[in-house]
Order: structure tokens, then C-alpha cells, then sequence
């Protein structure tokens, strides 16, 4: 289903990897490994359509990325995309709405609930703790059944191990389910899936 | 015969193109420039209302010419690199800015002088002026905005979307400032309305438009060489050539 | 049209929360305004002929203050990263911004500017030219702004940068705009400087968001 041939990247003016293939099917979890700086999150964003690569191109079902592409594919970056001024069940919303996912304001709430930000709901994510923005973050994974490509740079940082824990059961859930996921990862983490590739960038 | 234009996008292959080029460009710009002077200042007659001062359109003109063109060109190599990302292009479009910015500061340098003994006044918001100064400030925004990123190739993007903007705006603006300068009754001797023009006259001015011409290209030239080397030095052709 | 609906509610709901930021643009703009009187003293026949310059080369201005912020806030959180990757068009977001900076400093600058030209001794006829013209070119301030701010995302000193960039683009609106009120007090019909307000309208709301449009997937790559 998302097909990548002969990726090059290249930041400031510097090439961090080439010739680089891969093909990802329902129920495949690819993790992506490389010391800082090796091109872990550029590989993503390529893969998300943000970033231009260098050379190679990528394909969804056979197809140039396009905006249809955007409502089969979630990307989650290391910023959480959480606005200051919003309240945490505002910010959800929003990525509901913008990403025109089908849901409802209880599990809305239930998705809230499932990582413990119940309690500040109604509270502006200006006053959100580090872990907190990233769990109002991943909070749309618990949405996002019906969205068949995950993409997660660095899920677990920031995380506590009850929120790791969810993590890897949404993970896990929506790789048996037959959904995709590619992340990149400094810790070590336990997903159950089906099928496990893993690309390994050199520094 | 086809020639592989693309090889040449290559900064490794124009490289030493380059190098060929600058002397023969250079050399035309002086072979040029020298009788086109000699016949402006010293042949070209007298002119009856306007004296010997007059004699600096063949300054001017020629630089204000440039001053346009040179715009245009720096877009289009822009946007030649926004829709095939060569990386020769935005290098071509940094290596024109400054000569462009030159050519427009020398326009309103030698109308500025050219305006004291005839206006007796260093400025006036004669259109041509007015208008030669907003494009100093288009290049001069396309000169910061390329200064403002590390990253060379955001840099050339950036700067190519911003000369395209600039390309599409430049005649609107001119026409505003021409509409607005007839709307306030602006001078009435105007620099570029020279009197009829004797034969040698034009000729002075053609002969000054070329070496205009062939110095940007000999300038360009040697400086997208020297940016040629700053951006790709750690590539190993860099280092081959410098011998290290 | 429901994700340009949802992208203006949301820039119109978090404008509501920093309410500061709206008035602070009005406030400057009106400042500007009158400090350009105490410049050149209260001769009234003076204070009529620069009137609308006045007012237009202060709502330059204050457009200028208001950019920076326009994307910036949504680069920074990661919001862009998001509505980029979004289903929604990047022209649909650049527009929803767009239209949204409009009603947030254009049209208030454009509803305040008449006072000022009380300020400034002009005849009725001439302060409703003012407010025509203005709620005419505004709409250009935010189309080429929006270009403007995308540009110099994440550029060392973008706050001057972007001064440096806009204002000789606004050129033309600037003397079509003014231009209409200065000759509707010379007794000229201002129809003419209207309507290529209008026209430089029409090419600003094709190129303005084409080049933010780049310069979006440009500061994200």
C-alpha cells in the first residue's frame, strides 16, 4: 500500500541517506533506528508528503501522494500541534474536524479519558505539563481506528510508562486490525504486529 | 544535434565553462564601453537647452535598462529552479542580485546628478526615478531574504517564490508610480525624454547598453563561481581541483 | 468550503482569546496617525492634503505589525505541520488565513480610519472615500501578507524582513488608494483610482496566496 523507491535525502547540503526502498502491507509495523542526526524524522516527513526528497519518490496505493492521501494518513511530528489558547478538548476537536474523522463528543471524551487528561479537559493546553501536550497529542490515536497509515516520530517521548502503555495497545490494536505503522524510536518498546520490518540509518 | 542542456545545470560541469567564459565577457565589456564613451563625451554634439550635462544618459540609460532586465532575468532563473530544482539556477539568481542592485544604485546616482544643474535639486519624484528606487528596495528584499537562512537551498526557494512575487508586481508598480506622477503634475523635463537623437548619440547609447550587458554577464559569471565553490566545498570535486 | 469555514472559526476563536493582540494594531495605527500631525503642525489645509496618505502609509504599517504573527504561532506549536498534511487543500488553509487576518486588522483598520480623517479636517464626501478605499486595498495588505509572512518563517530577524519585503509591494495600493481620496478633494472623479484598487485586487488574490501556498511547503520541508 505506501511504496517509497530509491529515497534520497539530503539536509543542508549534507546527504544523509540514499537509495533507500520500502514497502509497507496491512498489519506492518516498521521501525525506523538511527543515532541523532541519521535522518529518522526526514525519512517521516517524506513519508507524510512534508518534506521533498531528494531523489525517489513515494506512492500510496499506487498513487502520488495527494490530498486524499491526508485522510488515510496520520503523522504525528515532535511539535504536538496543541494551540496555546485552546482547551486540551479544543484542540481535539479541532484535529477531528480538520482531519474529518468520524467520531462523537463521548468518545471524544472517552479518548481523552484513556490518557488521563479528563481533568483538564476545559483547561488551555498553555498550562499543560510536557508529557500532558503530548498525550493531548496522541489522545486522536484513540480516533483514528478507521485511518489505515500511522506515522509517529518519537511517540513515547516525554511519555510516562502508563502512557507508553496505551500507546503500544492502540499500536498493537490497529496493527491486528490490519492498519500500518512506521515510527522512529530511541527506547525500546513491545508491539505485537503481524509483520515487522526495520530500517536501520547510519550516522 | 542535441546538446545535453542539462549537463550544464550542473555546477561541476559549468564550472569551468564559467571560467572560460569570464575573460572573453570581460574583454567585450571594455571593448564596448571605451568607443561608447569616447562617442558620448567627446563626439556626440552639444545639446541646446540642456549643455554638456545631458551627456549623462549615456550613463544612465544603459543602467537603467540593466537595471530592469536584470530583474526579469534573476526571476526567471529563479523560477527555472522552483520547477526543476536545479541547484545552478538559484545560485545564478544570487549571483545577478547584486549586479541588478548596482545597476539600479547607478541609475539614481547619475540621475540624482544629472537632476542638481538641471532641476537644481538632487531628487525629484520624477517617475523614472521614483520607480528606479522601489526596485532597489525589490532587490534589496531579495538580497536580505536570502542573508536570512543558513540553509542555502531553503534560501534559493524563498528567494525565487519572492522574485516571481516581485516580477509579477514590478510593472503594476511602475505603472502606479507613472499614474501618480502625472496625477501631481511631476517634472516637466524629464531624463529619458532626451532631444532627438543625433546618430552618434544612439550610437553612444547602444555601444554603452552593450558593455552593460556583457559586464553583468562577465560579473554573474565569476560570481556564481565563487558561490559555486563556497556551497559545494565539501564535495569531492571541490577538494580535487583545490588540490587538497 | 467546511474546512475554510473551520480554519477562519478557529483563527477567529484564538484571536478572541488574545484580544490584546487585535486592539494593539488599532492602537498603533492610530498613533502613527496622529503623531504625523504633531510632525508637521495643525495647519488645516496641510493636514486635508496628506490626509489620506497619512492614514493609508499608517494602515501599512500597523498590516506589518499584525504579519509576523500570522503563522508563525501555528509553525511553532506544529499546528502547520498538521494542516499541511490535512485533507484540506494548502490553498483552502492559505485562504481561511487569509480571510481571517482581514476581518481581524483590515476591516477594523478600514472602520476606524474615517476618525482619523476627522482628525484630519476631511469633508464627509472624502472620509467616506477614505473608508471605500481602504476596505478595497485592505484585503491586498492581507493577500500579499500572507506571502510575505510564509517567506520568512523560521529567517533570522523576519519581523524587519518582512517590512523590508512587503512595503515596496504595496506600493500601488498606496498611491491607487490614497490617490482616490486626494483626488476627490481636488474635484476629480476618484472612479478611475477605484477601480485599479480593484484591478490590483484581482491580481493579488491570484499571485498573493499562489506564493504562500509555496512558501509554506518551502518553510516545511
Amino acid at each position: 500500500m505506501l511504496e517509497a523507491t530509491a529515497l534520497a535525502c539530503e539536509r543542508g547540503g549534507l546527504r544523509l541517506f540514499s537509495d533507500l526502498d520500502l514497502a509497507l502491507e496491512g498489519g506492518s509495523l516498521l521501525r525506523v533506528r538511527g543515532p541523532n542526526g541519521s535522518g529518522k524524522t526526514s525519512l517521516l516527513r517524506i513519508l507524510a508528503g512534508l518534506t521533498r526528497p531528494a531523489a525517489g519518490s513515494v506512492r500510496w496505493r499506487g498513487r502520488a501522494l495527494d490530498e486524499e492521501y491526508g485522510r488515510e494518513m496520520l503523522f504525528i511530528g515532535h511539535a504536538a500541534a496543541v494551540s496555546d489558547d485552546l482547551t486540551v478538548l479544543e484542540n481535539l476537536e479541532f484535529t477531528v474536524d480538520l482531519f474529518q474523522m468520524t467520531t462523537n463528543q463521548h468518545r471524544n471524551r472517552e479518548a481523552l479519558e484513556l490518557f488521563g487528561l479528563e481533568r483538564v479537559a476545559q483547561v488551555p493546553a498553555r498550562y499543560l505539563s510536557q508529557g500532558q501536550r503530548r498525550r493531548a497529542a496522541l489522545a486522536r490515536l484513540a480516533l483514528s481506528r478507521a485511518v489505515p497509515l500511522w506515522l509517529l516520530d518519537e511517540p513515547f517521548a516525554a511519555l510516562d510508562s502508563d502512557a507508553v502503555e496505551r500507546v503500544s495497545e492502540l499500536a498493537a490494536a490497529h496493527l491486528a486490525a490490519g492498519g500500518m505503522l512506521v515510527l522512529t524510536s530511541h527506547q525500546e518498546f513491545s508491539i505485537a504486529a503481524p509483520a515487522t520490518q526495520l530500517i536501520e540509518l547510519e550516522g | 544535434m542535441a546538446i545535453d542542456w542539462f549537463r550544464f545545470g550542473s555546477p561541476q560541469a559549468f564550472f569551468p565553462v564559467a571560467g572560460k567564459m569570464v575573460p572573453w565577457f570581460a574583454f567585450l565589456a571594455v571593448a564596448f564601453a571605451l568607443p561608447g564613451l569616447y562617442l558620448g563625451f567627446f563626439v556626440a554634439p552639444t545639446d541646446a537647452t540642456q549643455g554638456e550635462s545631458y551627456r549623462i544618459i549615456f550613463i544612465h540609460v544603459p543602467a537603467a535598462w540593466m537595471s530592469m532586465f536584470l530583474y526579469l532575468v534573476m526571476a526567471g532563473w529563479a523560477g527555472l529552479g522552483l520547477v526543476l530544482n536545479t541547484r545552478l539556477s538559484g545560485m545564478m539568481a544570487s549571483a545577478i542580485a547584486p549586479t541588478g542592485a548596482m545597476f539600479t544604485f547607478v541609475a539614481l546616482w547619475s540621475g540624482a546628478l544629472w537632476g542638481k544643474p538641471t532641476w537644481g535639486t538632487w531628487w525629484v519624484w520624477d517617475a523614472r526615478l521614483t520607480s528606479e528606487l522601489i526596485l532597489l528596495f525589490l532587490y534589496l528584499g531579495f538580497i536580505a531574504l536570502k542573508a536570512a537562512f543558513a540553509d542555502p537551498q531553503r534560501a534559493d526557494r524563498a528567494g525565487a517564490i519572492l522574485a516571481l512575487l516581485g516580477a509579477v508586481n514590478v510593472p503594476i508598480i511602475y505603472f502606479s508610480v507613472q499614474w501618480w506622477n502625472t496625477l501631481h503634475q511631476g517634472a516637466s523635463v524629464s531624463l529619458t525624454r532626451a532631444p532627438s537623437m543625433a546618430a552618434t548619440m544612439l550610437a553612444a547609447m547602444l555601444l554603452m547598453a552593450l558593455a552593460a550587458w556583457m559586464y553583468s554577464i562577465a560579473v554573474a559569471l565569476a560570481r556564481v563561481r565563487s558561490i559555486i565553490l563556497e556551497r559545494e566545498r565539501d564535495m569531492a570535486w571541490v577538494r580535487m581541483s583545490a588540490g587538497t | 468550503m467546511a474546512g475554510f469555514a473551520l480554519l477562519v472559526r478557529r483563527d477567529l476563536r484564538l484571536a478572541l482569546r488574545r484580544r490584546g493582540d487585535i486592539v494593539n494594531v488599532l492602537v498603533f495605527f492610530v498613533i502613527v496617525a496622529s503623531l504625523f500631525a504633531l510632525g508637521v503642525g495643525p495647519e488645516p489645509n496641510q493636514l486635508r492634503a496628506m490626509a489620506a496618505g497619512v492614514v493609508w502609509v499608517a494602515a501599512l504599517l500597523a498590516a506589518m505589525l499584525s504579519l509576523p504573527r500570522l503563522f508563525a504561532a501555528d509553525l511553532a506549536d506544529g499546528t502547520l505541520e498538521q494542516l499541511l498534511v490535512s485533507p484540506q487543500p494548502v490553498l483552502v488553509v492559505v485562504a481561511a488565513k487569509i480571510a481571517a487576518h482581514w476581518l481581524l486588522t483590515g476591516l477594523p483598520l478600514a472602520l476606524v480610519a474615517p476618525l482619523i480623517g476627522l482628525q484630519y479636517h476631511l469633508p464627509a464626501n472624502a472620509l467616506g472615500l477614505l473608508l471605500v478605499s481602504l476596505l478595497i486595498g485592505t484585503p491586498v495588505l492581507s493577500l500579499l501578507g500572507a506571502a510575505g509572512a510564509a517567506l520568512v518563517l523560521g529567517a533570522r530577524g523576519a519581523g524587519v524582513l518582512l517590512g523590508l519585503l512587503l512595503l515596496p509591494l504595496y506600493v500601488p495600493v498606496l498611491v491607487f488608494g490614497a490617490g482616490a481620496v486626494t483626488a476627490a478633494l481636488a474635484g476629480i472623479d476618484p472612479g478611475a483610482h477605484l477601480s485599479l484598487l480593484g484591478a490590483f485586487l484581482a491580481v493579488s488574490s491570484l499571485v498573493g496566496p499562489w506564493a504562500a501556498c509555496a512558501a509554506l511547503r518551502v518553510a516545511l520541508d
